[in-house]
């Protein structure tokens, strides 16, 4: 079989793009287009499911299988998909409502099942379709239209979420780092397990300037750390600056002060199953601590879609019936 | 007790087993059909257990009974009153007090008749049959318990754990009372404890002692046996509702060379439905045991987008939860199998209880103008043939079914002819008819009205649904109001049209009579035995029941029109009459109702409309 390779314009539909102009999604979109590219697999073996919200609305703007589906549910018919086709490659496009308030429950069982499918997660801190209510990863104290004196809920932290759900696969980057989505959501593509890209997602309408801490090259090298598989955990202008652990918590140290060297911070490392490292890796939020980016975790563990083909493999190789007729046979049964 | 031994041939009789849920009253129940099943009877039975697993010892609330109905002839129901009712404790006997015929056998366990026994059962007297007036009954006294523990003396069982046989003990006695070899009842305990011996043997042993102990002392003036019926030959099983709709799915997806997919969250009294299915891996049938109802219909609405035969099972409360995602897979136009084996409600309702009361949320709980087909299996054995024909037409007109069953036939248990395949309608998923430059995903079958049903890796065919309203054949987002209505349109007459493929309403009993009974899904049983009865007795009376809810058949108003006075017979606060006064216009109908969680008895019935005719 001869490797066909598509650009960004076979994986583009024929839809008007109707977000705000100015939406981070339209970064969101650009770079699935070019992930899709690079990870290789046809439109027509490529499913786009999606839920309800702005984020949502993707899956038309997709030429591949595309599903605009119910508010909460995408994960739920994403597992449906891939378990009836292994074969697809399964994409989920979701926000931070729809996948951790109404589709809460379903997240954290598809964590928890480890099903094959990519989650990307536009986390805006925001409700921007049903027109700026606040979301739960909207920070404590928010003024929305749901909270006129400020919100007083406290915040999920996705990453926490994921963790604590027994997920394999974490990514975060900011929309308007295409080259940073590009490569996370090619990663999540190749980890087979429940992978989730949380895309920081400005909504200029609603919540503009929610990371606005990291939203120019130059922000994002003295706010941010690009995480690299084995690589130290370094930052900065001139990566002068790394972490190290102090106790069980993370602190930026300057490399070459205070006798520090290179040889001090830590080396990245993403597949190590505890997740200690990662969970404190993604809880950093500045301005001590730079804010992690990249895939903070990509773990190795067996898939649900792979357990049951296996199990209804094993189970086929030691029956005789193969037919409806042979399960009949195979039943109690008497003559009259 | 005299030494005389007689044997009496019954053309029908209903033994119902009764004890604390602890007891085995079900298996004992269900050995005891099989064994009557195997020796050419006609059996139908109906179990009747309470919610909770083990409920305190001895206490009405844990009573558990299993009703058998066997017969030389055609059996419709598992009998309405019981001719001989074996009762474990003294609250077995005053739960089933009201379930016993006039001149009907009692056999107790004299063992736990004792004073703990009562106070357990809340009798205030040493003298249960007197405090509840029992009167024309006979009452066969056993040391059961005794007598297990005696049987099992010697054995490496301790008195806790032999007090567990006791219903073997119990079932070798009925086998002697009606004559039934227990040869074949131990073959079944083999098969049952294969992989405990041990278990299997104490079984065995009382089982026989069982027989024996009736056998030696006489315990009852006469014995029974009731006669083969005349079926057709062939080869049999006994068969509950919930496992037919499981064996109907797969039969469903085999004939359609589909991968057969149940997204389903466990409830009572659907979950044996999921059970059967998960154990048919070597079918490669897919379930997921989801995380909520909604992620139950939502995987499966998944699945149906990917290409399976895509189910979900549950029950009132979870079509409840499942009425968003099948509003989806209604606007998605996908096709969905989605089975409610209806229980006693509103709410968490009565469980374990049989209702018919889901009608109207299968037919109008969603949002929206959401059409989509309901049908009803009437019979244990015939949940079989509606889940395959739910399958049928949800798969050829693209469309979501909601198969109606309830707690009643999905438990109870009917002879079953094995079917072959071959009998069977082929089932053809519709694809798209042009080529892929051509196709839009909303261009339709122009005589059903179905769209076109192309799945995830086809090269060419990619497209977009969802739920929002979209344009007429593109499928595009569309909020153009003369497109409303138009897809409004479309989607209702789609499901009107599957009334050309389902078949004509037919009348059982007297066409020409004045009064017609009207019912719906599992009271079938009921409603025939009644109008057999009310015509043996000279009555001029008819039945028309129906399986095709919606759309009804076409034939419904003109034969419904020939009859001056309708009766609509159901489960519920008369659902379906309302639901036929809205569609079968200058018919005057009728209700007889009951929600009491229970099915209709068949005297009820006789005596209602002989009150009426």
């Amino acid at each position: 079989m001869s490797v066909i390779s598509y650009t960004p314009q076979d994986f583009k539909s024929d839809q008007y793009v109707r977000w705000c102009p100015g939406c981070g999604n339209f970064a969101i979109l650009n770079a699935i287009y070019k992930a899709l590219v690079e990870v290789g697999v046809s439109p027509a073996q490529t499913a786009v499911i999606s839920g309800i919200g702005c984020s949502s609305r993707l899956s038309y703007y997709m030429n591949t299988y595309g599903f605009h589906t119910i508010h909460g549910r995408a994960t739920a018919i994403a597992t449906g998909v891939k378990v009836a086709n292994p074969a697809l490659s399964v994409w989920q496009f979701t926000g931070d409502g729809d996948c951790l308030a109404i589709g809460g429950n379903h997240f954290i069982h598809a964590l928890r099942r480890n099903i094959d499918i990519n989650i990307v997660l536009h986390n805006n801190e925001i409700y921007g379709l049903t027109k700026g209510q606040f979301s739960p990863t909207s920070p404590k104290g928010l003024i929305t239209k749901s909270s006129p004196f400020g919100t007083i809920e406290r915040p999920f932290k996705p990453a926490e979420l994921i963790f604590g759900a027994g997920g394999t696969f974490f990514a975060r980057t900011v929309d308007v780092d295409i080259p940073t989505s590009v490569e996370a959501m090619v990663a999540a593509a190749k980890h087979r397990g429940t992978s989730v890209v949380e895309v920081l997602q400005n909504c200029v309408i609603f919540n503009d300037g929610a990371y606005k801490t990291i939203s120019t090259k130059e922000l994002r090298v003295e706010n941010t750390i690009l995480l690299k598989q084995g690589e130290p955990m370094l930052f900065g202008k001139n990566q002068e600056k790394g972490l190290v652990l102090d106790g069980f918590n993370l602190k930026a140290v300057m490399v070459g002060q205070n006798g520090i060297t290179e040889n001090d911070v830590l080396i990245h490392d993403a597949t190590t199953p505890d997740f200690f490292l990662h969970q404190r890796l993604a809880a950093m939020s500045g301005p001590d601590l730079p804010i992690a980016m990249g895939v903070i975790r990509n773990v190795s563990e067996p898939t649900y879609d792979e357990e049951l083909v296996n199990q209804i493999h094993e189970v086929q190789s030691h029956s005789s019936v193969k037919t409806f007729e042979d399960l009949l046979n195979s039943i109690e049964s008497w003559e009259i | 007790m005299t030494k005389s031994n007689k044997i009496i041939e019954l053309e029908q009789v209903v033994i119902r087993f009764s004890g604390d849920s602890g007891d085995g009253m079900q298996l004992t129940g269900t050995l005891f059909s099989n064994l009557s099943a195997i020796l050419g009877n006609e059996i139908s039975t109906f179990p009747d257990y309470p919610a909770e697993i083990r409920a305190p010892h001895g206490t009405l609330d844990g009573v558990s009974g299993f009703q058998v109905h066997l017969g030389a002839q055609k059996i419709m129901t598992p009998g309405d009153k019981a001719d001989v009712l074996v009762v474990m404790n003294p609250a077995a006997l005053k739960v089933n007090v009201h379930e016993i015929k006039p001149g009907g056998v009692i056999i107790y366990d004299e063992d736990t008749f004792n004073t703990t026994g009562f106070q357990k059962a809340g009798f205030e007297t040493e003298n249960p049959f007197v405090e509840l007036g029992l009167k024309d009954v006979q009452l066969l006294s056993v040391p059961l318990t005794e007598m297990t523990k005696l049987s099992l003396e010697g054995s490496t069982f301790d008195s806790k754990a032999a007090g567990r046989s006791k219903n073997m003990f119990a079932l070798g006695l009925v086998c002697w009372l009606f004559n039934r070899p227990i040869d074949k009842a131990q073959e079944f305990l083999m098969k049952k404890f294969s992989k405990k011996p041990e278990v299997l043997r104490a079984n065995i042993k009382v089982l026989v002692d069982g027989y024996h102990y009736g056998n030696n002392i006489h315990l009852a003036v006469s014995t029974y046996r009731i006669g083969k019926s005349n079926i057709e030959k062939g080869r049999y099983t006994s068969i509950n509702g919930n496992k037919a709709v499981a064996y109907g799915l797969i039969a469903a997806a085999q004939k359609a060379g589909l991968q057969l997919f149940l997204g389903s969250y466990p409830i009572t009294p659907a979950s044996d439905i999921m059970h059967e299915l998960a154990a048919r891996k070597d079918l490669g049938v897919r379930v997921i045991q989801s995380e909520d109802e909604i992620a139950g219909i939502s995987t499966a609405i998944g699945a149906s987008f990917a290409g399976n035969l895509a189910v979900t099972s549950t029950s009132g409360p979870g079509l409840a939860l499942k009425s968003e995602a099948i509003g989806l897979a209604v606007m998605a136009e996908l096709p969905l199998v989605i089975v409610d084996v209806q229980r006693g409600g509103p709410s968490t309702g009565l469980p374990t209880k049989t209702e018919q009361a889901d009608l109207l949320q299968a037919l109008y709980g969603r949002n929206g103008e959401s059409p989509l087909v309901v049908m009803a299996a009437s019979t244990p054995d015939n949940c079989f043939d509606y889940a395959y024909m739910a399958a049928k037409i949800a798969i050829e007109h693209v469309t979501p079914v909601i198969l109606l069953t309830d707690g009643f036939i999905a438990n109870g248990t009917a002879l079953w002819k094995l079917p072959s395949l071959n009998d069977f309608p082929s089932i053809e998923p519709p694809r798209a008819i042009v080529d892929a430059s051509e196709w839009k995903p909303y261009l339709r079958d122009p005589e059903k009205l179905n769209r076109y049903w192309m799945m995830p890796g086809t090269e060419g065919f990619m497209h977009r649904i969802g739920g929002l309203e979209k344009h007429c054949i593109t499928g595009e987002i569309s909020t153009d109001p003369v497109n409303h209505q138009k897809m409004v349109d479309v989607r209702r007459m789609k499901v009107e049209k599957v009334a050309d493929f389902i078949p004509p309403l037919t009348i059982y009993g007297d066409e020409e009579s004045d009064t017609l009974l009207v019912g719906w899904g599992s009271t079938y049983g009921h409603l025939r035995s009644a109008v057999d009865e009310l015509r043996e007795s000279g009555k001029k009376i008819a039945l028309a029941h129906f399986n095709y809810i919606l759309p009804l058949p076409r034939n419904t108003h003109e034969v419904l029109s020939h009859y001056s006075k309708i009766i609509v017979c159901e489960l519920n606060g008369g659902q379906f009459a309302s639901y036929l006064r809205s569609q079968i216009q200058g018919v005057t109908f009728q209700q007889y109702n009951k929600v009491q969680g229970q099915p209709f008895e068949v005297e009820e019935l006789v005596v209602y409309v002989s009150t009426i005719l």
